[in-house]
Order: structure tokens, then sequence, then C-alpha cells
């Protein structure tokens, strides 16, 4: 089944299907991620510059703030949910470290279980 | 690769899209596709209609758009009818009740919790003043801002109207100006003073002087490229063009389809023509201009009215805001009315429109400072209009810090907004009115709240800049600001420099107070704020600002993003009413 996946309104949410399902202005946590010097960095997100899907796993491009040391910088494919049965299941922005192991680490990305 | 946008506006866009929105309206909300809304809602931009954030599905914003903001006799009236009767949401907001209009910074008016059900009808009464929504979003001409006095004012150079209103008919549902790759902002001003804000538009006409043929002609020169979204501000660049009157309408078009035809229509972030200048410069914008788009040979720049600019300039002399009763050419006065954070309330907007219609001419016009003017009254009439209530709120001598407040719609409606605005920014001005005093003689102030980097309140251009962010305060994540100092037009603008990151909320009118009394104690006499900063580098001025929490309160300092609308008492996003039927009954989930 395809899905429609695409970014809106100056990159403030990301569509699923026509359906806003991401927005921005979460705070992220990105736990191995080398996005600064912080030990688990939280990041706000203030924009998506594009998404796409890999494995089932919706992944976005992102602009973002650390909140704790101020770092802002783009972010590639975080992941932000996942298609099951042909539908968007989010990612808690809080919990993306006991929900994905190594977040998004590309050689981490292999190891993810099949959602379907 | 083209984005959807583009593949969207290929298929349908223009004034073709009035019919589906007819269509649509006719059939009720659940007509519109689930797989198409996408789109749909992205056309729907071009004629003024924006699909309201997460948690407000079926509900819209709509902007109208008078060129320079000029509402003739009737027009306020009639959108304050059509707000009465269809701008009503599900429940209160605290600061504002339930129904008003909003006064943006260009000059143009938004009304929020509309049903696309009732939408023809409002066109239709919008018609029938004279009023319209064309354009006033999506990617084409927008509303053509300018001085909002123009025609009346004795600092007029030229009648930027003439232009503006040119500019209007020429370009507004013109096929060929109707599918650019993005916004087109244009500015056109006439007086000496600047308060077009040329300088943060896609393309600026500037009042200019001009030998020609022995004979000294009135005109513009003209900017291209600014802009100040997505921490990439720009002032408009000079391309070395003088037009004049009679050529300014081919120039803007000239300007407006070399925009169409070499904008960036693969990468929305990079389509601004401000990207397009960074990479040409302003001389290759120019040579193009003159070798593909004008027939005839464009006339280098002339002199311009630069160094007279006092609008937003940072000194004492100059009106800077048209606030306060200020004599017209005509002999006439126009009185300019404080309209904090843009925000009239329904009942308040009938009470003025009478007062403009018993005691001037009715006409009111819109500022870039979110504030409105009444024009055409007669000095035997000004006390009169001014002996009503309602003035006390919308003043025509309001304090510094309720008449330097600006602010965007933040995220009680809007998506991409990161903070709550409005109800925040008059809780500010509330807090500093009670207990900031500010240094002598400072009676121009300007604070203005974005709750983004979009920067619809145009923050980089005030003194106390503030832009919306997260931080974390006692382990928990709340809402927070940037702070920036230092921003202004005038002959040398200058963006604010950011020098305070994530300040808690509640911390921030502390930390404006401890500003303002470590600004008044070091100040040189006379020294302005904008001097002041000018004169420091970002590390003494970061330790001028001194966050500390206050007596003041911030109920927002949760995630008010993830509520359907931040000042309902069950505010969860799930336990708003929408989507909704046209009568506001709920539209059950298929879940």
């Amino acid at each position: 089944m395809a899905i429609a996946l695409r970014t809106l309104d100056d990159g403030a949410w990301i569509s699923v299907n026509d359906s806003r399902e991401v927005g921005v202005s979460d705070i992220w946590a990105l736990p191995t991620r080398e996005f600064c010097s912080c030990e688990t960095p939280h990041v706000l997100l203030e924009a998506y510059s594009a998404v796409h899907v890999s494995d089932h796993r919706v992944l976005a491009d992102a602009v973002g703030m650390c909140i704790e040391c101020g770092t802002r910088d783009s972010i590639d494919s975080l992941p932000v949910g996942r298609i099951v049965d042909g539908e968007f299941k989010p990612y808690e922005p809080a919990g993306v470290q006991s929900t994905i192991p190594d977040a998004v680490d590309g050689a981490a990305r292999s190891s993810f279980e099949p959602v379907e | 690769m083209p984005t959807d946008v583009e593949e969207w506006k290929d298929e349908v866009y223009g004034t073709d899209i009035r019919d589906h929105i007819e269509r649509f309206a006719e059939d009720g909300w659940e007509s519109i596709p689930e797989d198409e809304r996408d789109a749909w809602f992205e056309r729907f931009k071009w004629y003024g209609l924006y699909h309201q954030r997460a948690g407000q599905e079926s509900y819209f914003m709509m902007r109208i758009g008078p060129p320079s903001g000029v509402l003739e006799p009737g027009q306020f009236r009639r959108i304050v009818e059509i707000a009465d009767e269809y701008a009503r949401g599900p429940v209160a907001n605290p600061e504002f009740g339930n129904g008003w209009l909003d006064v943006t910074t260009r000059q143009a008016v938004q009304l929020h919790w509309i049903r696309i059900e009732d939408v023809p009808d409002i066109f239709d009464e919008l018609e029938d003043a004279g009023l319209s929504t064309v354009q006033a979003c999506g990617d084409s001409w927008r509303n053509i801002v300018g001085c909002p006095v123009a025609g009346k004012d004795k600092h007029e150079h030229v009648d930027a109207n003439e232009l503006a209103y040119e500019l209007h008919d020429t370009f507004k549902q013109n096929e060929a100006h109707s599918n650019l790759p993005r916004k087109w902002k244009v500015s056109v001003t006439g007086c000496d003073e600047g308060c077009g804000q040329g300088d943060i538009n896609d393309l600026a006409f500037e009042p200019a002087e001009k030998e020609m043929d022995g004979e000294t002609v009135t005109g513009y020169n003209v900017r291209v490229g600014g802009g100040l979204a997505r921490n990439e501000p720009r002032f408009a660049k000079n391309i070395d063009v003088f037009a004049t009157p009679e050529q300014a309408v081919e120039v803007a078009g000239g300007l407006s389809k070399l925009f169409r035809d070499h904008g960036d229509r693969d990468n929305r972030y990079n389509a601004r023509i401000k990207f397009l200048v960074d990479e040409w410069g302003p001389e290759k914008v120019r040579e193009t201009l003159q070798d593909e788009y004008i027939d005839f040979e464009l006339e280098t720049a002339g002199e311009d009215l630069r160094h007279s600019y006092s609008y937003n300039a940072g000194d004492a002399d100059g009106k800077h805001d048209h606030v306060g009763v200020h004599e017209q050419v005509d002999g006439n006065n126009y009185i300019g009315l404080n309209v904090l954070v843009g925000r009239l309330g329904i009942d308040d907007a009938y009470e003025i429109a009478d007062a403009a219609e018993e005691h001037a001419s009715g006409e009111v016009r819109l500022t870039q400072r979110q504030n409105i003017i009444l024009t055409d009254v007669p000095d035997g009439e000004v006390d009169a209009l001014l002996d009503n209530e309602v003035f006390d709120e919308y003043s025509p001598d309001p304090h510094p810090f309720r008449r330097g407040s600006i602010a965007c719609t933040g995220t009680e409606f809007c998506s991409l907004s990161i903070v709550e605005t409005k109800n925040r920014q008059v809780r500010f001005s509330r807090w500093l009115v009670e207990n900031v005093d500010l240094p002598a003689g400072v009676e121009d102030f300007h604070i203005h709240l974005s709750g983004c980097t979009a920067s619809c309140a145009q923050p980089q251009i005030a003194d106390v800049s503030l832009r919306g962010m997260k931080t974390r305060k006692d382990g928990e994540p709340v809402e927070a600001l940037d702070i920036g100092l230092g921003g202004g037009l005038g002959e040398n603008p200058r963006f604010a420099s950011w020098v305070a990151d994530r300040v808690p909320a509640d911390e921030v009118p502390g930390a404006i107070e401890n500003l303002l009394e470590n600004f008044a104690d070091r100040r040189t006499d006379g020294e302005s704020f904008r001097e002041f900063v000018a004169d420091r580098d970002d590390e003494e001025l970061a330790d001028l600002v001194e966050p500390e929490e206050t007596s003041y309160e911030d109920p927002y300092m949760h995630n008010t993003k993830q509520t359907w609308y931040p000042y309902a008492e069950d505010d969860g996003l799930d336990e708003g009413p929408a989507p909704a039927r046209a009568d506001g009954t709920p539209i059950p989930s298929d879940d």
C-alpha cells in the first residue's frame, strides 16, 4: 500500500496519508546522536525539511536546537514513527531512547525488528 | 524534482480554486476527500484560507488583504459584521473573549474559527463591500503594504497608494503572476519617513528623485530580496534601478516574472527571492531584468530619501508609528489608535466603526504595527470622537509598553509556532506598565514577540526581540524565549543581536526590567536604546540581560502546542470538538 509522506506549511508538520501526524515544537531525545556534546541531547524540533520511509520506519530530516546547550543543527533521518499495517504509529518524542535502541545511527537501522 | 506543492499548483491554482471551494462548502467539510486534503488546503491559501493547526481540524483562518491597509468607509464595519457572524470559536479566550479580528503586520485582517461551509457567503459579503481574500496567502502576490496614511500625509513625497492600487489591480488574479515559486511580498513607500518597511520585503519601491532630460522626476528606487524568516534575515538590496510612477508597474511585473521563472521550485526552503539575490547578486538581477523582462532602458537609481527615514529608526524625531492625533494635508486629522497585539474585540470594533462614521469619514486604515488609524477627522470632531470609553483601551496616547508591543498568532492557531504569544504579550505589557519605569526620554520602546523563526511579528526589527523556544526549568520542559536587542529600520537598518537564549518565559519580564535598569544606569546623556546596543558587543549585552522570576505569573509554561486550544478547561489534543460539522457538532473519528 502506497504511503503519502510530505512536510507542509514551512516544515511545520509531517503529513502521512493527508493526515497531520508529527508537528514541530516537541522535544526529542537523541541518545546516541552526535548532535552536540550533551550526554542525551534534548532537541526542540523547529522545522522539518524532508521525510521518507525506510523499512517501515518514517524518517524525518529536521532542524532543531538542544535545549540544554543551545546547539542548533540539522538532523538527518530521525525516526518519528513507523508504518504498521498501512497505518502510521508515532514514536513518543521523549521516548526515542527506549523505543529505538541506537536511535538514528545508520549502522543500527538494519537491526530493527520488522513491524509487520 | 518538483515538490508536491508544485504538482498540486500545476493541476489547479489561482482563480480555478474558487469553484472547488464553493463545491466543498455546499457539500460540507466531510466532502473534501481525505486523500486530497493536503493538496486542497495548500490551494485554499491562494484564496486567503489557512487550515488551523492540529486539534482544530475543519476550522480555518481567513485573511483579508486591503492594499496598504486602506479600508474605505463601510469596509471596516463589514469585516466586523462578518467576524460577528462567522468567527466565533468553541470556547472563549481569557484575554479577548470569543469573537475578535486580528490586524496583522502586513496591514491585513485575520479571522479565526471560519467554517468552509460559510466561506461562499463570506466571500459574497466581502465582495459586496469591495473587499477580497484573493492571494492573501499562498505562492503569489501577497497584500501590498505601504504608508498607511498615503494621500493624507504631510511627509509625503509621492502618493504611494496610487502605485499600490495599480499594482494590486494589475497583479491580483493575473494568471501570468498567479503561481510563483513562493510568496511575493511587495512594499510601496511614498513618504520621507520610511514607514512602508520596504527593507524587509521581497520587492520594495522607495521614494526617490532623478534628473531625466534636464528635469527632476519623482519616482521610486527599487530594492529586492528582503525578508526575515527561517533564521535567514535579509534587508532588500539596491538593484540600481529608478522607476517613474508610470514605469513602476512594468518593473514590478518584470521582477515578478523573473522570480516566477528563476526562483527555486525544487526546494521551498530555498525559494524566496532573497536566496536568488544571494546567488546572483543585485547586479545580475538588474542585468537579467533588463535583458529578459523589460523593453525600455532602465534608469540607474535616483537620489533616495533614506537619510530622513525616522520610522522605527531608534531616535527621538519623527512620528514613528502613526499613533496619536496628526494633521493631514487637507487640514483634517488622522488619529492613530493603539491595538495591543493587533486584536480587536467585536463589540469594541463596532463602537470604533460607529465613532469613525459619526465623527469622521468612516475610513479606517491598518498599520504594519498592528494598529488602526481613523482618517479625515475635522478639528472640531477630534475631542468628541475620542470622548468614547472604547478609546481608553484603543488609545491614541498609550503607555510605551503597550504602544510598542507586537505579537504573532502563536500556538493558539498556528502550526509552526513553538510558544503561546498574544495572551502572553498582553500579560507582559500589563506587568511592565505596572512595574517598570522607562528611562528618561524613552517614549518608544518596541517589544516584538514571534512564536518561531518564521518571524511574523518581525522580531528582528525591534528594540527587544523575543522568539519562541523551549528550555528546561526545575527539571521540566517549559516555553522559553530567545532575547535579541537593538533592531530597527531607518537609513541604516539593523537586525537585532540575539544575546540571551532560551530564557524561561516567566523570567522574561524580569529580564526586560533589569535590562532597562542597566541601560538607565550606563547610558550617556540622551543616548537612545538602539545607540546603546550598537556601541556594545553581544557578550556585554548578554550581561545586561538578567532573567529572573518576579511577581509576573505565566499560565502558559506547559507545551501549549499539545493542546487543542491552550485556554480550554479540558485542553488535551483529543478533547476538542474538531473536526466539526457546520453547526459545530463534532464529527466522530473512524477509529
